[in-house]
């Protein structure tokens, strides 16, 4: 699914973006991962491989849902919520 | 160091359940809740049973926030190029007292707050809970930023990743086999275009589940409930399913098939999706649960793992404030005794084991695994489709008997194995 419908209906949503990081990866796991679920498991496409072949994190489209946690097998996802304030704040939920 | 009789985490429907109980019962209670008010990171498939949880808080219900009633269930079955619907229209379930309501939960929670805190329960929202102080190897308060609290209890009701369970080491590692996905939009028509498109009446409501195609094979469903003035609609899939699926699918992808296809596009025709949501769905039933106390915690809700899946039913909201109140209870009892270690809070276990909340997640236990069989995704709704398909259609020739057809059509693509599934279905 493309980048831009994806922040199509992102745009709906009110994420309150915290400069402070709430999930960090670790490149050298990453690079050896072959897998890479992270990319097509998020909800909201948070997670892209850049051109270096590292993976970036758009986390102004987290939406917390948890899955790139669970789904890293790997455990490079080093996860947790934005601060309190930050983030997602659902209108109808 | 300042300091609470009791601190609830998270102030989603366990937690507010917790909290109003106990300010109702006078005990001091402190809820943190992260996001900027309670519900702004609550996500619901779309619908609560009433009928589990209306005595333990009889006087919340009539004034509720909630959205409709459902009177008419329908179950659609999706083949690659038919479907199959069944739908149950109930005049019990119109009838008063409503057995189902679909809800938000943005608007539900924050008014379930307001509640809590007329109450007499203290809320602080914008603060996240990072860590638990620890006494003799007890639980005894929470760290949030600068701030440490102490607590005689903490319960944790922080949902299904609950952080809090971990950090007091309740919670096994979470596999990829015990969650799904869910992916959801709302979207917004006015309250007529929806009572005229569902054949509803006034206030009345549809929930329909889907299964079949729209997942290619993979565990989960659709969802569609029907709100005063908008629909929930979205779709589960299991993560690990997800994860093991060559060539890979995009979750969000899924979703946008299913609102395309011929079942849901003409249902949501000229609405205007006005929230994108998702969240992680505890599958693994009973035995992925947590446990539940220790000293100086309590552990309720989704972080509980309480979510219960049979195939035609989906339920955990009534899981979460049948726990809260059962938490608040045991506390109560604790208070009276001033005993907040684990053999007093063990109490707890006891009301969740003698109520509908643990019986129901027992009876139920061998659902995950039933419904982790692939067939049940691809291979069946596709025979199923094509069978009816064969047995309504009208050829040039002359028609077989519909016995035979059927039974021909059964054997042809399913051999007798599923004589052998059906075994498993008898379990749940």
């Amino acid at each position: 699914m493309s980048k831009d419908s994806i922040r199509a209906k992102l745009g709906h949503d009110t994420i309150k973006v915290d400069d402070q990081k709430h999930i960090k990866v670790k490149q050298e796991v990453c690079r050896s991962c072959e897998e890479k679920y992270c990319l097509y498991v998020c909800p909201a496409q948070v997670y892209v491989l850049n051109k270096q072949g590292e993976i970036e994190l758009d986390l102004d489209a987290c939406l917390e849902c948890g899955t790139c946690r669970i789904a890293c097998v790997k455990k490079s996802v080093d996860w947790n919520y934005p601060r309190g304030g930050f983030g997602i704040q659902l209108k109808f939920g | 160091m300042e300091k609470f009789e009791v601190i609830v985490v998270g102030g989603g429907l366990a937690g507010l359940s917790a909290a109003y109980t106990l300010a109702k019962e006078g005990v001091e209670v402190l809820l943190i809740e992260r996001g900027d008010f309670s519900g702004a990171k609550n996500v619901t498939g779309g619908r609560l049973y009433l009928n589990p949880v209306r005595s333990l808080l009889p006087e919340l219900w009539a004034e509720a926030p909630l959205e409709r009633y459902v009177g008419q269930e329908t179950i659609t079955i999706m083949g690659e190029a038919a479907s199959v619907s069944i739908k149950l229209s109930s005049e019990s379930f119109r009838n008063e007292p409503r057995h189902s309501y679909t809800i938000l939960r943005s608007k539900f929670d924050q008014w379930f707050a307001e509640r809590a805190a007329e109450a007499g329960a203290m809320l602080v929202t914008k603060q996240k809970v990072d860590d638990l102080i620890w006494e003799d190897g007890k639980v005894a308060g929470i760290v949030s930023g600068e701030d440490r609290i102490q607590a005689n209890v903490v319960v944790a009701a922080d949902g299904i990743m609950s952080l809090t369970t971990e950090r007091a080491h309740l919670r096994e590692e979470q596999k990829p086999r015990d969650f799904a996905v869910g992916i959801k939009e709302i979207i917004e028509l006015p309250a007529k275009t929806i009572e005229e498109r569902f054949n509803l009446g006034d206030g009345e409501g549809a929930a329909q589940m889907f299964m079949g195609s729209l997942t290619k094979g993979m565990f989960g469903g659709g969802f569609l409930y029907t709100n005063r003035e908008s629909l929930s609609l979205g779709l589960v899939v299991g993560v690990a399913d997800l994860m093991a699926k060559k060539p890979p699918v995009e979750a969000p992808e899924l979703l946008e098939e299913f609102k395309s296809s011929k079942e849901i596009a003409p249902l949501i025709r000229g609405g205007e999706t006005v929230e994108y949501s998702a969240h992680v769905i505890g599958e693994g039933g009973y035995k992925a649960t947590p446990r539940l106390y220790s000293d100086g915690i309590l552990v309720t809700g989704d972080a509980a793992g309480l979510n219960l899946n049979t195939g035609i039913t989906v339920r955990g909201m009534e899981f979460a404030i049948a726990s809260g109140v059962f938490a608040a209870r045991t506390i109560k009892l604790a208070k009276e005794a001033n005993d907040f270690s684990r053999t007093s809070l063990a109490h707890y276990q006891e009301l969740m084991q003698d109520s509908f909340v643990l019986k129901d997640m027992r009876t139920f236990r061998d659902a995950p695994s039933f419904l982790e069989n692939p067939r049940l995704f691809s291979l069946y709704p596709q025979v199923v489709c094509e069978t009816l398909e064969k047995l309504m259609t009208i050829g040039e020739g002359p028609k077989g008997k519909l016995s035979s057809t059927a039974m021909r059509e059964i054997r042809r693509k399913l051999g007798w194995s599923w004589l052998n599934e059906l075994r498993g279905a008898l379990k749940i």
